[in-house]
């Protein structure tokens, strides 16, 4: 997960790129096998223990998902939480820091 | 002799903690992936799994920023953003889809109504955003033409 969050007063733009196949269970292999559904269901982000951004995503999300968002009310030095799970159960949280622009 | 000075401090500490999960939870719970909506196979029936039978209106508040014409659907850039007040969800879907709904954003109070997100088009078709403020839904849509569809 690559994530670039950057103040500006007050508010936070959030830049993501989660690496992930997104495969939609639709796609057909070399072989010509179906290749299972694996996406990313839920994206959260939160700061200070408040939730600031949730996006729930099917597998019409483009592979390595890369997406942007704002929020309010934090300011450079300040940590952001962001999460993901996919369908399979696989998960990811990591801590970011935000920094000045 | 009753409760000590230190014993108060802790069953009270403990009582807070608890309301504070407390109010935490539900929101917790009900975050669910919303399964039926992404399932759809039809706009309209994904649009009233997420919102229900709440009335829609065509809107030029919600500014959609997609390309006209998109060489590869497997990256189709869209950004989504807005001015108006007390939006608490955006929804954007491609029509032409085998399953419509793309993703959902929740606009928490501290999120701004301003997104973007690469998805994927199947063949030429609309981009269609529904936002919810109050009991309305708010809908824009744009014809993106798709050169190679991207959802094989």
């Amino acid at each position: 997960m690559k994530v670039k969050a950057v103040a500006a007063n007050e508010v936070v733009s959030v830049k993501l790129l989660i690496q992930h196949p997104m495969e939609t269970g639709r796609r057909k292999d070399q072989g010509g096998n179906i290749v299972p559904a694996h996406f990313i269901t839920e994206v959260t982000a939160s700061h200070k223990g408040q939730d600031v951004f949730h996006a729930e995503f099917g597998p019409g999300v483009s592979r390595d998902p890369y997406f942007a968002f704002q929020f309010d009310g934090a300011k450079a030095g300040d940590m952001l939480t962001i999460s993901w799970v996919d369908n399979k159960g696989s998960s990811e949280k990591s801590d970011f820091p935000i920094v000045a622009m | 002799m009753g409760i000590s000075r230190r014993q108060f401090f802790r069953t009270m500490a403990g009582a807070f903690l608890s309301l504070s999960v407390m109010s935490v939870l539900p929101e917790r719970l009900f975050a669910r992936w919303n399964s039926g909506a992404f399932k759809a196979g039809k706009l309209d029936d994904a649009v009233r799994e997420l919102y229900g039978t709440l009335p829609v209106e065509d809107s030029s508040a919600i500014e959609l920023t997609v390309p006209e014409v998109a060489d590869d659907g497997a990256f189709v850039p869209v950004s989504v953003s807005s001015g108006m007040p007390g939006i608490t969800s955006i929804s954007i879907f491609s029509e032409t889809n085998f399953s419509p709904l793309v993703a959902s954003f929740d606009i928490l109070p501290r999120t701004r109504p301003n997104l973007s997100l690469r998805i994927r088009m199947a063949e030429t078709g609309k981009v269609v955003v529904i936002a919810k403020a109050g009991d309305r839904l708010y809908r824009t849509s744009k014809l993106v033409v798709v050169s190679v569809g991207g959802c094989g």
